[in-house]
C-alpha cells in the first residue's frame, strides 16, 4: 500500500517501532503582531507633530519719547513710504511722511499681491532711493524707511504680511507707528473720493 | 503537483512595522493642548520656535487672549505667587490644576471656580470664556494680562516670549499686548507664523539662493 505519512511535518524517520516524540513547529503565526505594529505607526503618525512652527522674530524700538524726537528729525522725507493698513486688507500708501494736513499726500490703494502690489511699491522705491543717492541729493548713509501705520480696522494678518514684505524686500528701517487722526482723514478723504463704503 | 504554501514569512514586515515604530514612537512630540484653534499667518521667515522656555500668548479671532508657560516648574511657582499677588485663595488642589493644565484665558475673578472644575468641564468653558483682560496702560489694574507676564519674567527670566495669534484677530487687540510688553520693556519677541515659500525675485530670494542682494 502506498501511504504516506502526514502525522509527521518535520523530523526524520527513526525506523520502525521507535517513537517519535513530537515536535512542534518554532514557527509562529506573526501577522497579529504586525498588525499591532502598524496600529502603533498609526497612532504615532497621527498624533505627531513633524514640522515646528516658525517665528518671526520683532525688535521694536525702545520706548523713550526724547530719542523718538531725535530719530524722527533724522528721517529724510524723501526716503519715506508711510503705509496705511485699512480694513479688507486695503493698502494705502503715499510718499513722504504726511505730517502737514494742510497739503494732503497723494494716497494709493493697493493690496497684497505677487504683482502691481505692495511689493512693488517698495523695490520700486529702492531704486528711486538708490538714484537720489548715486546722484548725491541723498547721503550713504540714507536707506529707505518704511513708517507702517495700522488702522485699527486693519487685521494681524496685514501686519504680518507687511513686516514679511521688509524682509522679502531686504527693507532694513521700517517702524509700527499708531496711526494719527490725519492719517485716519486722508483715508476718510480718499474713500469718499472713490466712494468705498 | 505540488501545492503551494499561502503561507507568506511576516519576519520581514514585522521587522519593518517596529522599525517604523521606533522611528515615530522617539521622533514624536505630541501636540500641545490648545484652548481655541488659531490659523496663523504665514511669513517667509525660518527660525524654528525654541524648545523650552516659551511663555505663549495665544490670540484667538475674536482677540480673546490666553496665557500659559510650557515648563510645569515655572507653572508651578508662578501660580503660587499669583496667588499670593492677587489674593485668589486658591486651594493645592487648584493650583495643582494649574501647574498640569495647558493654558488659562480667565479673568482673575473666575480663576479659582476655572481651575477647580475638571479638565473637561474647563475645556467647554475655554469656548465661552472672556479671554484674559489687557489694556494698553501696563500699570493699570485692569491689565492682568500683565500681572502674568511680570510673574512669570520673575520666575524664569529666560522665557522667550511669543505671541500666535490668529490672521483675522484684530490689530487693536494684538496692539494692546504689544503696548503691554514694551510696557515692562520687552522689545524682543516672537511671532509665531506659518511658513511660505520666498516669492522668486526679490531681495530675500537672492539671499536664499547664494547671491548677494542687488544693490
Amino acid at each position: 500500500m502506498a501511504e504516506m505519512d502526514t502525522s509527521s511535518s518535520g523530523g526524520h524517520k527513526k525506523g520502525p517501532g521507535v517513537k517519535k516524540g513530537k515536535k512542534l513547529s518554532t514557527r509562529i503565526d506573526l501577522t497579529p503582531m504586525v498588525d499591532l505594529g502598524f496600529l502603533l505607526i498609526t497612532f504615532f503618525m497621527y498624533t505627531t507633530t513633524m514640522s515646528k512652527p516658525k517665528t518671526m522674530e520683532i525688535n521694536m524700538p525702545y520706548k523713550d519719547e526724547n530719542i523718538k524726537e531725535d530719530e524722527q528729525t533724522k528721517i529724510k522725507a524723501s526716503t519715506v513710504i508711510s503705509v496705511l493698513l485699512s480694513k479688507d486688507h486695503r493698502i494705502y500708501y503715499y510718499e513722504g511722511i504726511g505730517d502737514d494736513p494742510t497739503k494732503p499726500p497723494q494716497l494709493n490703494v493697493t493690496y497684497f499681491k505677487p504683482k502691481d502690489g505692495i511689493r512693488d511699491v517698495l523695490i520700486n522705491k529702492k531704486k528711486a532711493v538708490e538714484e537720489l543717492k548715486a546722484s548725491g541729493a541723498l547721503g550713504a548713509k540714507d536707506q529707505v524707511t518704511i513708517i507702517i501705520k495700522p488702522d485699527v480696522t486693519s487685521t494681524y494678518e496685514d501686519l504680518v504680511n507687511m513686516l514679511d514684505e521688509m524682509s522679502i524686500n531686504d527693507i532694513r528701517v521700517y517702524a509700527i507707528v499708531d496711526i494719527t487722526p490725519v492719517d485716519k482723514e486722508f483715508i476718510q478723504m480718499t474713500e469718499q473720493a472713490n466712494g468705498v463704503q | 503537483m505540488p501545492r503551494k504554501s499561502t503561507h507568506v514569512d511576516m519576519t520581514a514586515m514585522c521587522d519593518v512595522a517596529f522599525l517604523l515604530l521606533t522611528f515615530f514612537m522617539l521622533a514624536t512630540k505630541f501636540k500641545p493642548d490648545e484652548p481655541v484653534t488659531v490659523t496663523t499667518p504665514n511669513s517667509i521667515s525660518e527660525i524654528p520656535l525654541p524648545d523650552a522656555d516659551i511663555m505663549m500668548i495665544t490670540v484667538d479671532p475674536k482677540g480673546r487672549i490666553f496665557f500659559s508657560v510650557d515648563n510645569p516648574k515655572v507653572r508651578e511657582a508662578l501660580i503660587e505667587d499669583m496667588d499670593e499677588y492677587k489674593k485668589l485663595g486658591l486651594s493645592t488642589a487648584e493650583k495643582r490644576a494649574f501647574a498640569v493644565g495647558s493654558s488659562v484665558g480667565v479673568p482673575f475673578s473666575q480663576l479659582k471656580s476655572y481651575l477647580a472644575a475638571e479638565p473637561n468641564q474647563q475645556k467647554e468653558f475655554d469656548k465661552t470664556a472672556a479671554g484674559i483682560p489687557t489694556d494698553t496702560v501696563v500699570t493699570s489694574d485692569a491689565n492682568e494680562l500683565a500681572a502674568w507676564i511680570r510673574l512669570a519674567r520673575n520666575n524664569n527670566p529666560k522665557l522667550r516670549i511669543t505671541i500666535k495669534a490668529d490672521a483675522d484677530a484684530s490689530y487693536p487687540d494684538i496692539k494692546k499686548i504689544i503696548s503691554t510688553l514694551e510696557g515692562w520693556k520687552i522689545f524682543k519677541f516672537n511671532l509665531i507664523t506659518g511658513l511660505k515659500a520666498v516669492p522668486p525675485g526679490t531681495a530675500a530670494y537672492d539671499v536664499q539662493m547664494g547671491k548677494a542682494p542687488q544693490h
